[in-house]
């Protein structure tokens, strides 16, 4: 019914949109691939590579074509409203079902990962890479899902839980299980003294001083150079111990070793399994923490706050407090995976703390759908996992991600799995008196 | 009315608001009894909606005087920043253009406005975290005062629901439950009628006049519905430009003069 009263597609109106968007691209590609940079005796030379802004405008015209076509010819001028809201009501129904199911097997799945017959030290590598920003992914979700607080430096706290470990550990040789407290302390210090004159900023003007926050953060590391070691960064991080015993091939005199004590041959893959059992443990705690939070007044105080600031306060909720403690527990949590990452690398250098980081965590966030566990972990999948899978693809490495993000906005503009539920209820779920009146 | 000549509930002396050179509200002074409507009613601009705002924490007034009255406390709300008007003075508001939680469920709207009581049981978030006793029994005691106001305003059936989905009509009513749940003594309503049909208006002044007689609270009325004013409120203040022109039962503004020129333009 809908085909038959579907106008003739307007083809001129089609070339013209997808023109403007080769137009763009050309624009863009020009800068971007058109002209390179390289290192020529006595300085840089430019080098011209046309046939990839050839290729970069044709492919977008194609692809912009294909696009609205597709649109012109699926989507009915107007969709009404109505069914709509039943086609999200389904999917809400859908991902509910689904997250009850998949939540449960994927925690097993991950408990299970290093002893299945295909892993390899390569795979527990980037599973342990993506678990670490699953938990960052996590902490970010309470401040900017929950609370709805904007941070756009929220890799300022991972750095300083990634320092706090070092400098620990080298000034005061405390270990690992000392230090990680410590660290998560610290950053949700950190948390509480820039949040405490920034928070009450709304929307745009906190991002811009978090984001600032983040640069300064960045900067002192790199210039105060005695304490930290500025740009050559930290080495000689201490190893985590499994409870005092050390993953170390040499066995000390009078004491043992993680191999010695369980009979074991020495293998270099126990540290790295156990270091991956570590991240998984602290993005479980992060995880069941924020689902705990969720039903408690503070947790439901911060997703009002997200709501409407103005109510809230007209209810007696005082916004400061309530905002800053999302803020320090977010960072607290940054602070942990911080010094999970210290003690793995081993090395850590101002470096591994720029700007890109804390737009990937988030991304992974947001992509996931703002509030959402189980989006935070397929979105951490797709981005990070994704990308070390596109390794071999080089320099189209960056663009595979953004056109992945692009496409999701455009698919799905909340996020993959944007579905609240209610913290608590009256009814049971089926409970749906919309239904009855629609049905009658 | 008679008032036993009890102290005031609510006692505003001299209250001037400006906002740079425009003066939205010019020395007024009224009182607001316990268990009684008091409706505030005015053009539009009258500075109405700027009493609220002075009353409740979010201006604070250029000048003036305002005294909560509670029988065992007193509270000068001028000198009081915010959300402590709500916590400590236990005023509550709704707002002229709907102000909910939209994202949240019905039931979380009423909840959150519980938010002390439960972050006191739940000692700061430690004790609920601990998953200590104390905070179940106070989180039962939230779920069924809101299943209470739930009944009242008839949205039982749609606790589950995010507020944001509801009707017009039962984001009002919502609004006025979550105010409710706070466990005021003065409940200042910004134009609940306001978008209503003639059926919904109806069943709010029964709502309203359930609230004085059964909770015996005071209660502050932003109403642009003459004929709703004169038939529920004990007392009337009519603001104009920012100034108090009249003040008292409902039969006196009838009559009064001024208020007739106010609302049927200056040449009457
Ligand atoms: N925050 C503000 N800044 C400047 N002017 C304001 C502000 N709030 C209110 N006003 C002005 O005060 C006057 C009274 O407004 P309001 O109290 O909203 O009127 P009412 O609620 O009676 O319709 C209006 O002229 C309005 O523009
Ligand atoms: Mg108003």
């Amino acid at each position: 019914m809908a085909k038959a009263t579907r106008p003739p597609l307007n083809w001129l109106a089609l070339f013209k949109e997808s023109g403007v968007a080769a137009l763009i691209a050309l624009g863009l590609s020009i800068v971007m691939f058109g002209l390179r940079t390289v290192d020529q005796q006595g300085g840089l030379g430019v080098q011209t590579r046309w046939s990839w802004v050839v290729f970069a405008v044709v492919s977008v015209f194609i692809g912009r074509l294909v696009l609205a076509i597709y649109r012109e010819t699926r989507q009915p001028p107007h969709t009404p409203s109505g069914t709509q809201d039943s086609e999200q009501n389904r999917f809400a129904e859908f991902v509910r079902k689904i997250s009850k199911v998949v939540a449960p097997l994927l925690i097993i799945f991950a408990i299970a990962l290093p002893f299945l017959p295909f892993s390899s030290r390569y795979i527990i590598d980037v599973a342990t890479l993506v678990l670490t920003y699953i938990m960052l992914g996590w902490g970010l979700n309470i401040v900017v899902g929950l609370a709805g607080l904007l941070d756009l430096g929220y890799v300022a706290f991972y750095a300083v839980g990634a320092y706090s470990y070092a400098l620990l550990a080298y000034y005061f040789d405390f270990s690992f299980w000392i230090c990680l407290p410590l660290a998560g302390i610290f950053a949700a210090t950190f948390g509480i003294i820039l949040g405490f004159p920034v928070l009450r900023l709304r929307g745009d003007y906190l991002a811009i001083v978090t984001l600032g926050f983040g640069e300064i953060i960045r900067v002192v590391l790199i210039n105060w150079y005695t304490f930290t070691g500025g740009p050559d960064g930290l080495s000689s991080i201490p190893r985590p111990s499994f409870f005092g015993l050390p993953f170390s091939r040499r066995v000390p005199e009078d004491s043992e070793t993680f191999h010695t004590f369980f009979g074991l041959d020495y293998s270099s893959m126990h540290r790295i399994i156990f270091l991956y059992f570590l991240i998984l443990a602290l993005a479980l705690i992060t995880n069941f923490f924020t689902l705990r939070m969720r039903k408690l007044p503070l947790g439901r105080a911060w997703e009002a706050l997200r709501e409407d600031e103005t109510a809230c306060r007209s209810l007696g909720i005082n916004p400061t407090n309530t905002k800053l403690s999302a803020f320090a527990i977010g960072a607290g949590f940054a602070g942990f995976a911080g010094s999970f990452f210290a003690t793995r690398q081993g090395f850590i250098s101002p470096e591994s703390f720029t700007f890109i980081e804390s737009a990937v965590i988030l991304a992974i966030v947001v992509l996931g759908g703002m509030g959402s566990q189980l989006g935070v972990v397929i979105a951490s999948i797709l981005l990070i996992g994704g990308t070390e899978l596109f390794r071999g693809l080089e320099e189209f490495r960056m663009i595979t991600f953004g056109g992945l993000m692009v496409a999701v906005m455009v698919w799905k503009p909340r996020g993959l799995l944007a579905h609240r539920d209610p913290t608590l209820r009256l009814h049971a779920p089926s409970h749906t008196p919309e239904s009855h009146k629609s049905n009658t | 009315m008679k008032t036993n000549a009890s102290i005031p509930l609510l006692t505003v002396e001299h209250l001037t608001m400006r906002f740079g050179g425009l003066v939205a509200i010019d020395d007024v002074s009224f009182t607001v009894q316990n268990a009684e409507i008091t409706a505030l009613i005015g053009p539009n601009g009258a500075g109405k909606t700027t009493v609220f705002n002075c009353l409740t924490g979010f201006y604070t007034p250029t000048v003036g005087r305002l005294t909560l009255n509670t029988g065992t406390r007193r509270y000068l709300l001028e000198r009081m920043e915010g959300f402590h008007i709500n916590k400590h003075a236990s005023v509550a508001r709704t707002f002229q253009n709907i102000r909910l939680f939209p994202n949240m469920s019905v039931l979380e709207n009423l909840i959150v406005a519980q938010h002390n009581r439960l972050m006191r049981a739940s000692w700061m978030t430690i004790g609920g975290l601990l998953g200590l006793p104390g905070y179940q029994k106070a989180q039962k005691q939230a779920v069924d005062l809101a299943r209470y106001w739930l009944d009242k305003v008839e949205l039982t059936d749609h606790a589950d629901v995010d507020a944001g989905n509801l009707p017009y009509g039962a984001q009002r009513r919502l609004e006025i439950a979550r105010a409710m749940c706070t466990k005021p003594v003065l409940l200042c309503l910004d134009e609940p009628a306001a978008g209503l049909n003639p059926k919904e208006s109806a069943e709010l002044n029964q709502l309203i006049s359930y609230i004085k007689n059964e909770h015996r609270i005071g209660i502050i009325l932003i109403e642009h519905d003459m004929s709703v004013v004169m038939k529920i409120s004990d007392h009337i203040i009519v603001l104009d430009h920012g100034s108090k022109i009249a003040d008292g039962t409902p039969e006196a503004i009838k009559e009064d003069p001024a208020v007739i020129a106010a609302y049927l333009g200056e040449e009457a």
